[in-house]
């Protein structure tokens, strides 16, 4: 067991291979290679429409892959062997619309997976919550609803809520793109706090200055391929492709 | 003529209307006749106080139960709606069309009479019994829809959101998805509900004992005894006693649900 954890600290903690994904005729996926080492942060950019939210939920299976490998630290999620909802206790997930659960407090909204898919006590489960709510400064508002919080507080409460499951890494897609602008940076600033505690993330985002300055690494996709990918100076200052080069003229 | 004289004349002749019909109704009707018939002390004193111990109580009883009843079975069948196993969603489909399309005074019959004599069956609770269970079918087939287009009003992300944090397709559906459904769908529920209060009175056609009647039976039969309509007037103030404020209830949840979005 012990040796087998060691094996798996040298794996990925993602690796896609070969994926494919059609909707229909649509072929959004054409064929990805991809991967996110342990305690990288790996920032997903493209235009509208290039598959990145559909790469990311095929990494925790909300989208059935068509064909190809999705290994999550070493494990086959498209196996129907595997237990899918432990494996995605393992991975955080933050969506662009917060999708918090508007009929619970903040506080019973991070701890009802933690009870429900960990079996945590509800002590446990509340000590957990309310430290990751401290963590990411809502402290104070754990017997809040999310209707009466602003979209950059539920947001990190969002965060708060995968951060609960104590994950092995963090999805994140586009989670600024439904902010208004003075709201950014509260929630920039826990994901960088995050990165920062070498937490391995996958960022799908628009946000060029963040994928500078916290990505170790940014890829660029269009039309369901990875184009290009590299150090984030490079990439972003330097891309070698016509069609980067054209993608970030548009958004720089 | 001027638009706004034209309007001004319209709205006084629909006044002149309603003045000179309500005159002849008072002229004309036989207020006597209407008082002793509609009206009679003596016959509302006797009607009391079974008509609220017994009739409004048996009315009340006999809706929460098959209104229970019709919720627990209307989620099944709007779960199964929503299976992904066609052969349930072939069943529910079915049995919904079917209910639906059937009067309820039919399905009341059948379960009290019919059904018992093709299958020599007792049912529980004597023809009242059978009665109630004809109602809880009836209603489940209408709640199983509100309650399946509850549950697809529910947005994508929340079901999303409960799996990716790794609970199972069940308790998704118990903590996350059902307590909003039932939310999106609280007033067209309480309509059904109050449709389900008037209901109880086809309750009539299995035939009730003394003590079984609710208050459309038990009006039917005072006013027989007593050649009367007074205690048709007594059931119909019960009634809207106990529906009106339902109604107002689901008018105030509508509102508050249009201010909400
Ligand atoms: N559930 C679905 N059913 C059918 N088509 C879909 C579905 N989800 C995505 N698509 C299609 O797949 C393509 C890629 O979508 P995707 O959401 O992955 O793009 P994206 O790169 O995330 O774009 P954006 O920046 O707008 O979020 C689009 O053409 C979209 O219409
Ligand atoms: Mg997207």
């Amino acid at each position: 067991m012990a040796a087998d954890n060691l094996l798996q600290k040298d794996r990925p903690a993602i690796e896609v291979r070969n994926l494919c994904k059609n909707f229909g005729d649509n072929e959004v996926l054409k064929g990805i290679d991809f991967h996110v080492d342990q305690g990288e942060v790996v920032c997903v950019i493209g235009p509208s429409g290039s598959g990145k939210s559909t790469l990311l939920r095929c990494v925790n299976r909300l989208e059935e892959p068509t064909s190809g490998t999705v290994l999550v630290e070493g494990v086959d999620i498209t196996d129907p062997e595997t237990d899918l909802d432990k494996i995605r206790t393992r991975i955080g997930m933050v969506f662009q619309q917060f999708n918090l659960f508007p009929h619970l407090s903040v506080l019973r909204n991070l701890t009802l997976a933690q009870q429900r898919a960990k079996k945590r006590s509800k002590a446990e489960a509340e000590e957990i919550a309310r430290k990751n709510l401290e963590k990411v400064g809502l402290g104070n508002r754990e017997n809040a609803y999310p209707a009466q919080l602003s979209g950059g507080q539920q947001q990190r409460v969002a965060i708060a809520r995968a951060l609960s499951m104590n994950p092995d890494m963090m999805l994140f897609d586009e989670p600024t793109s439904a902010l208004d602008p003075e709201l950014v940076g509260d929630v920039l600033g826990v994901m960088r706090q995050l990165a920062d505690e070498g937490m391995t993330m996958m960022v799908v985002t628009h946000e060029m200055g963040f994928a500078r300055e916290v990505g170790d690494r940014v890829v660029f996709m269009d039309g369901g391929v990875v184009v290009e990918q590299g150090d984030p100076k490079e990439v972003l200052g330097n891309p070698q492709h016509a069609r980067t080069q054209a993608f970030l003229s548009k958004v720089l | 003529m001027k638009p706004s004289a034209r309007r001004r004349l319209f709205r006084g002749v629909l006044y002149a209307v309603f003045v000179i019909v309500l005159a002849a109704v008072i002229l004309v009707a036989d207020w006597e006749a209407i008082q002793t018939n509609f009206f009679n002390p003596q016959v509302a004193a006797a009607a009391f106080p079974d008509v609220i111990i017994t009739a409004a109580k048996n009315t009340i009883i006999y809706t929460a139960i098959a209104f229970v009843g019709g919720l627990i079975l209307g989620l099944i069948l709007a779960l199964m709606k929503l299976s992904p196993v066609a052969p349930y969603r072939w069943v529910a489909t079915a049995y919904v069309e079917i209910f639906r399309g059937l009067p309820a005074l039919l399905v009341i019959f059948g379960f009290a009479f019919a059904v018992p004599i093709a299958f020599d069956w007792r049912p529980p609770g004597g023809s009242a019994g059978a009665g109630l269970i004809a109602l809880i079918i009836v209603s489940a087939a209408y709640i199983a829809e509100t309650l399946r287009a509850g549950i697809e009003a529910v947005p994508a992300g929340q079901r999303e959101a409960a799996r990716s944090l790794g609970m199972n397709p069940s308790w998704t559906m118990v903590s996350v998805v059902l307590p909003q459904a039932f939310r999106i769908v609280t007033p067209p529920l309480t309509n059904e509900l109050v449709i389900l209060i008037k209901d109880t009175s086809l309750l009539f056609i299995a035939g009730m004992a003394l003590g079984e009647r609710e208050l459309t039976t038990f009006a039917r039969d005072s006013v027989s005894q007593m050649a009367n309509a007074t205690p048709l007037v007594i059931a119909a103030l019960m009634y809207l006693i106990i529906t009106l404020p339902l109604t107002q209830l689901v008018a105030k949840l509508e509102r508050h649900n249009k201010r909400g979005r």
